[in-house]
């Protein structure tokens, strides 16, 4: 390692670790008399539970113990819930419906648990599950969110009338629809976004353990903000007080949002440990992910833009249904409504918007955040409509775009957001020439010669991280702030701990901090470690999701950074006899400007803990933490071109081409910047033309393995053509902008634009399965005929 | 998965003994079917006589006009074999396509035809080529072998040891693999053989398992170009249908392969 700051493609810290298989992940967990568990699970979508009969499986060897909804709600544990208020447009709160980690009155999607199995063994525990016998009444089930709605539909629970959890609005209606009088073309259309199964490599896990000495908890669990995990534990669930619980979130194979929530099984876990008097462990396995673990997406909606007789956009009204699934997840309310609409206005001067959200529960698995959380939906929705409308009124997309672009920041859009900066012109710009779009004709051409279609498609999407103001999302309905928190500790012989409440569970931090950190201080990154994930280790924190740990979580870094050097540079002016003000840092060392005075970083760092020698007043040691609230969100932008050739005689679409011309404000390594712009775009593509997670009209979950859920591979992904467009975020110290979720975000609409624009049909759906788009080509051809 | 006993069978005749023992004994041909449903706990043998030890099973060789391979080959052993590429290059093709490469390592033919998976490639090439199924009890014309849906000729106690292919003129596949599992939706296997005749041989598409399509046999004996089965439709009715295709669809998908595996013969 070397010296590798702000913009340098080090590579990761912690790979050496994962390719040797060394990482260390919750399965790895090995406690002294641990017992596992099995989950009993329901078969049905819909069902009373009359009645749980054990008594087999107890007399099954290796059995500890078959515990039941009644006994956790007999130990007081509480109900699972949402953790942000969403009010309808009447102003009635949220409509939410109890949760309870074992259910024992009425199952509500295929795979929720109504008991736990603890045995000696993994395999015991699974043979005595499958002998515990559940009485069930099944009753009827809906899992498609518009029948849900439907008078006579199966309900739910008894708190959401109708299923309708809440009827939500942002924008102004009545200007919206003065716009829409006053339109000289309006652009109608259906988008339906399909829902998805997260699929993270390492499936969720967790070890639980209750020490009755000190009445002690410890979880190891596979969570993306262990602090957050720890505190609904204790304030909601009443498992274990706050102080009497440690979360350990180790290493974690990918979360894409799955990891924020807390599920039933972990909590059991934990409440079983203590109920049996061993640790717990529970691994789950890969259909219990499909079944379980919270998918993402799920909206029907209808959108309509209005535009003038220039082709300026005057209006966007959206009606939108979104299927939460059977019980309100953690964060779930606010996915379809302020992670969802307040993107609406997209990259442009929309004067005015409206939209109107429904949510429903249907007897699926939950669904909350995955990877975008809401603005793959608003992108997907706003860019499929930009594309037709333009298409419709016969101008180049790009044209239409750009004669659309909001130019001049700040800008306050229709629907809360304030884009602090931008150059939207700048990102169109380079994906067109970079897809060498002026080319598409002759390619087209060439192709058709061929027997193939080929069309392009662009997206220029915008998205919202850094989440986010605490202020303004507390007035918004969030139960949390959304700050973040660090410490850097400085160690006598000079090497630094950084401790973090942001959470890597892919995203390189252990990498990428200490680039800032060996930026700042002219370390060697190996100097540094990167600590996070450890509740009894890290101060607070709020965790790694909508893409935030560098806007936000490396701001507080920053934060801390200053105090140190201050510190630091206090005692080197002390040691040296030199004013503060003209000490520099440079190259690990302390300098007195335009003097050969210099103390080394280590002595500095010995110097502040021998306190030998300190300023009169210090006190000793060179360890300081700042806790980081953003001022506002951040905004990455950018264009995104695809181009696809499709075989028409078997509908297969091969993506050609795929460039991605990202603004992320400042890069910090432009490697790992690029690792999470491929995997988003493999999403992103994966959901436009191959994954969907499909229940049948009784809820039963058509899609549960991957003989029936397409996971796009690699041969299903084009070798990507990226670039990056700097324009500074002002809202934070390293001007960030955030990288995790853009490209699952933007490629979505992209990806169909140009499927539609081959085959000269709109009328396309996700995911544009090879049958659907074949079918798009037999009548294409056969009006073509006619 | 549930508790089995593992056997490693030496011997065709020491692997049936061994399966006549057991209380509710599996073949065991190379796993990459039956393990991961016994992993899921859909399957639970009492036990499993694994067969691809055997040295009797092993090997590729050449027998008179025919190309004879060992039922313990490996999809990887056949794809790359210079004997198959030369002189069967369409069953090459179809063994290189099989799953991904671990399944190619461990996946062996006399297993994958013993499962008679409806989308699985083997079927289309056995059918296809005319081959004939050497069991540890006689000799199965592969049209006969393979009955329907997961379901062959065999006998309980009774042991694939090869498969020999009369070596055609002509031979090719084509497949459209399932999105999701890179099963065949529709995988077409033609040969001209060494007598002129025609075969065409559909998998993966078929309601009960691999068939022959005579029509466009007849047409490509007079004609051996992918224009002749252009305008050939096999009955939707006949076909499957699911999540990832309809019947029309892999109705089409059948023409469409049938005109690719000719271009490739």
């Amino acid at each position: 390692m070397a010296v590798e700051g702000i913009g340098a493609r080090a590579l990761r810290k912690e790979d050496k670790r994962f390719i040797t298989g060394k990482g260390r992940y919750t399965d790895d967990v090995v406690l002294p008399g641990m017992g596992f568990a099995a989950f009993v699970r329901s078969p049905h979508a819909h069902a009373k539970v009359r009645g749980i009969d054990s008594s087999a499986a107890l007399l099954m060897p290796g059995v500890d113990a078959v515990l039941s909804g009644d006994q956790l709600v007999g130990d007081g544990i509480g109900n699972l819930i949402c953790g942000w208020m969403i009010h309808s447009k009447d102003g009635s709160p949220m409509k939410m419906g109890g949760w309870r980690a074992l259910e024992p009155e009425t199952v509500r999607f295929v795979g929720q648990a109504v008991a736990v199995v603890v045995a000696d063994t993994q395999a015991q525990a699974r043979d005595a599950a499958d002998a515990v016998v559940v009485d069930y009444e099944e009753l009827p089930a809906v899992a498609d969110p518009l029948a849900a709605l439907d008078e006579g539909a199966p309900q739910l629970h008894p708190e959401a009338e109708g299923n309708l959890i809440y009827d939500w609005e942002i924008g102004d209606e009545a200007a919206t629809n003065a716009a829409f009088e006053n339109a000289a073309h309006v652009t109608r259309m259906q988008i339906q976004n399909n829902r998805l199964v997260p699929n993270p490599m390492e499936p969720r896990a967790a070890v639980a353990s209750y020490n009755d000495g000190d009445e002690h908890y410890t979880l190891y669990t596979t969570s993306q903000n262990p602090h957050v995990a720890r505190l609904v534990l204790s304030a909601f669930y009443n498992v274990a007080p706050e102080h009497k619980l440690r979360v350990i979130a180790p290493d974690v194979g990918g979360g894409f949002g799955s990891k924020i929530f807390i599920y039933p099984e972990e909590m059991v876990c934990l409440w079983a440990s203590k109920r049996v008097g061993r640790p717990v462990k529970w691994v789950s396995d890969r259909t219990e992910a499909f079944l379980t673990d919270a998918h993402g997406r799920d909206h029907r909606s209808e959108a309509e833009l209005a535009l003038d007789a220039d082709n300026k956009i005057l209006g966007l009204r959206v009606k939108t249904v979104a299927n939460i699934g059977a019980y309100m997840s953690l964060f779930s309310s606010s996915v379809p409504t302020y992670l969802y609409a307040t993107l609406l206005s997209g990259q442009y001067d929309i004067p005015a918007i409206h939209a109107n959200v429904k949510t429903v529960y249907t007897n699926t698995a939950p669904v909350d955040a995955y990877r975008g959380a809401g603005r793959p939906e608003a992108t997907f929705l706003l860019e499929r409509v930009i594309e037709t409308a333009a298409r419709e009124v016969g101008m180049s997309p790009a044209d239409f775009r750009r004669k659309n672009f909001i130019k001049s920041f700040p800008h306050q859009t229709p629907v809360i957001m304030c884009y602090d900066a931008g150059d939207y012109d700048a990102t169109l710009d380079a994906a067109l020439k970079a897809a060498d779009y002026d080319g598409f004709a002759a390619r087209k051409a060439e192709a058709a010669s061929r027997g193939k279609l080929r069309g392009i498609g662009m997206s220029c999407y915008i998205e919202a991280c850094g989440i986010a103001p605490s202020a303004a999302v507390g007035s918004l309905g969030a139960g949390v702030g959304l700050w973040e928190s660090a410490e850097v500790r400085v160690n006598p012989v000079g090497t630094v701990e950084v401790l973090t409440g942001s959470h890597s569970h892919g995203q390189g931090h252990e990498t990428t901090f200490a680039q800032l950190i060996s930026e700042r201080f002219g370390l060697d990154t190996d100097a540094i470690s990167i600590v996070h994930g450890d509740t009894d280790k890290v101060q607070f924190g709020m965790g790694t999701y909508g893409s935030r740990s560098g806007a936000v979580g490396m701001s507080a870094i920053v934060k801390a950074l200053d105090k140190v050097e201050t510190k630091a540079k206090k005692i080197a002016a002390h040691l040296m006899e030199a004013s503060e003000a003209d000490i520099q840092i440079e190259g690990g060392e302390l300098k007195v400007a335009g003097t050969d005075k210099k103390l080394s970083f280590t002595e500095v760092a010995l110097a502040a803990y021998t306190a030998h020698n300190l300023p009169e007043g210090m006190e000793p040691g060179l360890k300081e933490g700042a806790f980081y609230d953003p001022t506002n969100f951040t905004f990455p932008a950018g264009t995104y071109i695809c181009e696809v050739e499709i075989d028409p005689e078997t509908g297969r679409t091969e993506i050609v081409n795929f460039v991605a011309a990202d603004d992320f404000g400042k890069v910090i390594n432009p490697m790992i910047v690029e690792g999470q712009v491929h995997g988003g775009l493999a999403q992103g593509i994966g959901q436009a033309l191959l994954e969907n997670a499909a229940y049948d009209e009784n809820g039963q979950l058509l899609t549960a393995s991957y003989m029936d859920y397409t996971m796009p591979r690699a041969d299903d992904v084009p070798s990507f053509n990226l670039s990056t467009h700097e324009t500074v975020c002002p809202g934070n110290p390293l001007g960030m902008k955030g990288c995790g979720e853009a490209g699952a975000i933007g490629s979505p609409p992209a990806v169909i634009n140009a499927i539609t624009d081959a085959i000269g049909s709109n009328d396309l759906s996700m995911p544009a399965s090879a049958e659907k788009v074949w079918a798009l080509c037999k009548s294409s051809m056969r009006q073509a005929a006619e | 998965m549930y508790e089995t006993q593992y056997h490693r069978a030496g011997s065709v005749s020491e692997a049936a003994a061994l399966i006549g023992k057991a209380e509710d004994g599996k073949f065991l041909g190379g796993g990459q079917t039956l393990l991961p449903t016994m992993k899921q706990r859909l399957a639970a043998p009492s036990d499993l006589v694994d067969l691809t030890k055997i040295p009797d099973l092993k090997g590729i060789k050449v027998e008179g006009d025919a190309v004879v391979i060992g039922a313990a080959t490996t999809h990887s052993e056949v794809a790359t074999s210079d004997v198959v590429r030369e002189k069967l290059p369409g069953l090459a093709t179809l063994a290189s396509g099989i799953g991904d490469p671990a399944v190619r390592h461990m996946g062996t033919i006399g297993g994958s035809i013993s499962n008679n998976d409806p989308a699985a490639d083997y079927p289309a090439g056995l059918v296809g080529l005319n081959a004939t199924v050497k069991t540890s009890k006689r000799s199965i014309a592969a049209e006969n072998f393979f009955v329907g849906m997961f379901e062959t000729a065999l006998e309980d106690d009774e042991i694939v040891v090869s498969v020999s292919f009369p070596v055609p003129q002509k031979s090719g596949y084509s497949k459209y693999p399932n999105p999701a599992s890179r099963y065949a939706m529709a995988g077409v296997f033609v040969s001209q053989q060494a007598d002129g005749s025609v075969r065409v041989a559909v998998t993966g598409a078929g309601s009960d398992g691999v068939f022959r399509v005579a029509e466009m046999e007849s047409a490509l004996g007079s004609n051996w170009a992918p224009d002749a089965v252009a305008g050939i439709h096999v009955n939707d009715g006949d076909m499957l249908s699911d999540i990832h295709g309809s019947s029309e669809y892999r109705a089409n998908l059948v023409t469409v392969m049938a005109k690719r595996a000719i271009a490739a013969s």
